[in-house]
């Protein structure tokens, strides 16, 4: 296990360089002057000079990678054009938000997803099964956008029944969660589907294999093959999908922040590209990035501690 | 004393194109510590057979007349609580692929004690149990063996384990399905010398499925010989081998490699193959690729009883 753990953490370092690489290309190439954006249309070419040397933009494109690289790995994303505040203090107070939004619309999504996956393959073929296929496709085709509005406009404003805006006191947990409420069912109830589709899937395939037969020829009790025997293979492929998927839930999460005027990276980022925050929306993408890498390393680290076949590889 | 008793069975799966007849009064029986050997082409209804043994048929197949008694219990009457009590402890089995048989991410040692759990016997007596079972189809280090997943232990030493989790049991009836079919030849010797070796010690009787005459003739005391899902001819595997009466085994024998006389580029095989279990013809189900076809043929063939328990299904037997 160590091995498969320092092999994936190596794997993970690499790819958030490469993301440095990517993403400070892109930013060399825009075209324009980043020194004269920063200072607006009534600096002096003095200033924009002064500026230009201030953010190392005189050096060598490489010297000017390396330090954006050193410094970023370090946590220094520059500072942002409006306040001048450091980038990385600015995204880390938002984060907590994203991670909360998406973690709740994780937690039900697979809490609801892989039982009913589960029983739709138990029941194969049964009415059950059918109707867990059509509400799976339902929720998967409807973006996570209109389910906000809708969650919004329904429990919300007609009912009354949830909060419809932020994120709650900050110092009240019961009315963050209260507020956790709606936008987490709108981040999450397309996954519910994927989830649902993907354990049924390959729980059918599972319940299929050699091994599954010779533990119902032991006599083994039904719910332990199902739970125990096949699930617990069933569930590996979804373990990654869920990984990859992050990406996915962290750009319905920015539909979701906008609609429920919640705080949130994904709300800094419209607003940073609304008011042209150019380091700020660097300094986010960044940030999502290396939380994209790691949740798919925690993926792989779960996969990993459930199949031994994949430790073994390593 | 017979421990299973098979009579008139049959089974039918409902497939798009019709009812599929795969068994069809199929009757023998298992006499206590004896072991006795299936033997047929692919696709005669082997693992159809016990799949009905076990109530684990496909869930399109079903036991459409006939009685298995096992110890006087008809289990085809059993509730399937019933029949996954008898599962095990009772009737346990050993399965083709041993690369596919065991669970890929359960510790072998987990799963042989989680088979025990109707035995009342606290974790560390399980885990004993298992070692000395280990121990005795020859893993080596067998207490580190326990905390190993199947992957790491190699074909030959996973059909072992597969045994020995099944003889574990203690059961009064060990089915094992082709368990050396997967094995190269060596390895193939030595799983039927230990399967000969533990079924003497623990006195089970066993119902043994291949497609290797050889394996047959060297492990068997009975034979039932299987062609499209019904019984041509049973008896003990000296009568079997040595004197056939029905034209199928004849040819069955006569296609063995090992009975080759001389070194041939071409093994005969019997010409035509298995009808369509679809439609099965009203006489003679083997009468199509039959070298001793007579008219009378195309009605269906009586038992005939050539010696006392010997017995062979055709019109052509001559006592
Ligand atoms: N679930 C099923 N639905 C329809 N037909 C089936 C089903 N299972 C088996 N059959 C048919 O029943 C017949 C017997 O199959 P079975 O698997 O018992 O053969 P076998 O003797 O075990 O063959 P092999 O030596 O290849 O294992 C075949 O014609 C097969 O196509
Ligand atoms: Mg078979």
């Amino acid at each position: 296990m160590l091995h498969y753990t320092l092999s994936r953490l190596g794997l993970a370092v690499l790819i958030v360089s490469v993301a440095m690489l990517i993403l400070f290309s892109m930013i060399y190439l825009i075209p324009g002057d980043p020194a004269a954006v920063a200072l607006g249309p009534r600096a002096t070419a003095a200033m924009r000079e002064a500026l230009r040397i201030k953010m190392g933009l005189d050096q060598p494109v490489w010297v000017q990678f390396w330090n954006f690289f050193i410094n970023a790995w370090q946590g220094d994303l520059g500072n942002e054009v409006l306040s001048d505040r450091p980038v990385s203090r600015v995204v880390l107070e938002q984060l907590p938000y994203t991670l909360a939004l998406i973690a709740g619309g994780m937690v039900w999504s697979v809490a609801l997803g892989i039982p009913l996956g589960c029983w739709a393959a138990v029941k194969r073929g049964s009415l059950a099964d059918r109707l867990v296929g059509v509400l799976s496709v339902a929720v998967i085709a409807v973006p996570s956008f209109v389910v906000a509005i809708y969650a919004l406009l329904i429990f919300a404003v007609s009912l009354r029944w949830l909060p419809a805006i932020g994120a709650g006191e900050p110092d009240d947990l019961g009315d963050q969660l209260v507020h956790l409420i709606l936008p987490s069912i709108a981040v999450g109830l397309g996954w519910v589907g994927y989830i649902a589709r993907m354990v049924r899937a390959s729980m059918l395939e599972v319940l299929e294999a050699q091994h599954i037969r010779t533990a119902r020829a032991f006599g083994l009790p039904d719910n332990q093959i199902t739970y125990q025997y096949a699930l617990t293979i069933a569930i590996l492929p979804t373990i990654t999908l869920l990984g990859v998927g992050i990406g996915q839930m962290l750009s319905s999460a920015v539909f979701a922040e906008i609609v429920f005027a919640r705080p949130g990276v994904g709300k800094l980022v419209y607003d940073a590209i609304l008011t042209r925050n150019y380091p700020l929306v660097t300094g986010a993408v960044l940030v999502t990035t290396v939380l994209f890498v790691l949740i798919n390393l925690v993926a792989d680290l779960i996969v990993g501690a459930l199949d031994p076949r994949v430790r073994s590889s390593f | 004393m017979t421990v299973l008793s098979i009579q008139n069975l049959n089974v039918t799966f409902s497939t798009e194109g019709g009812d599929l007849h795969a068994l069809k009064d199929v009757s023998f029986e298992v006499p206590e510590r004896r072991i006795v050997g299936i033997v047929g082409e692919s696709g005669c209804g082997k693992s159809t057979l016990i799949n009905a043994i076990l109530g684990l048929l496909a869930d399109n197949g079903r036991v459409s007349g006939g009685e298995m008694m096992f110890q006087g219990r008809d289990l085809s009457r059993l509730s399937p609580r019933e029949m996954t009590a008898l599962r095990g402890p009772q009737i346990a089995t050993v399965f083709q692929d041993p690369m596919g048989a065991l669970n890929p991410v359960i510790s072998v040692g987990r799963q042989m004690t989680n088979i025990q759990y109707r035995s009342g016997l606290s974790k560390a007596e399980k885990a004993e149990r298992a070692v000395a079972m280990l121990r005795r189809v020859r893993i080596p280090d067998p207490e580190a063996a326990l905390a190993r997943f199947p992957h790491q232990f190699s074909g030959g030493m996973k059909q072992r384990i597969a045994i020995a989790m099944a003889l574990m049991m203690e059961p009064a009836l060990l089915i094992a399905d082709e368990p050396t079919t997967a094995l190269d030849a060596t390895l193939e010797v030595a799983t039927i010398e230990l399967l000969q070796e533990l079924q003497a010690q623990i006195g089970c009787s066993v119902l043994f499925i291949s497609h290797h005459l050889g394996v047959i003739a060297e492990l068997c005391e009975d034979v039932v010989v299987m062609y499209a899902g019904e019984v041509v001819e049973r008896g003990t595997t000296r009568q079997v081998f040595n004197s056939s009466r029905h034209p199928y085994t004849e040819r069955l024998l006569d296609c063995d490699p090992a009975r080759q006389s001389s070194r041939t580029r071409h093994l005969p095989t019997i010409p035509g193959e298995i009808p369509d279990l679809r439609a099965r013809p009203p006489g003679c189900i083997f009468a199509p690729r039959c070298h001793r076809r007579a008219p009378v043929c195309d009605t269906p063939p009586p038992e005939e009883t050539v010696q006392s328990g010997h017995v062979a299904r055709c019109h052509m037997v001559t006592p």
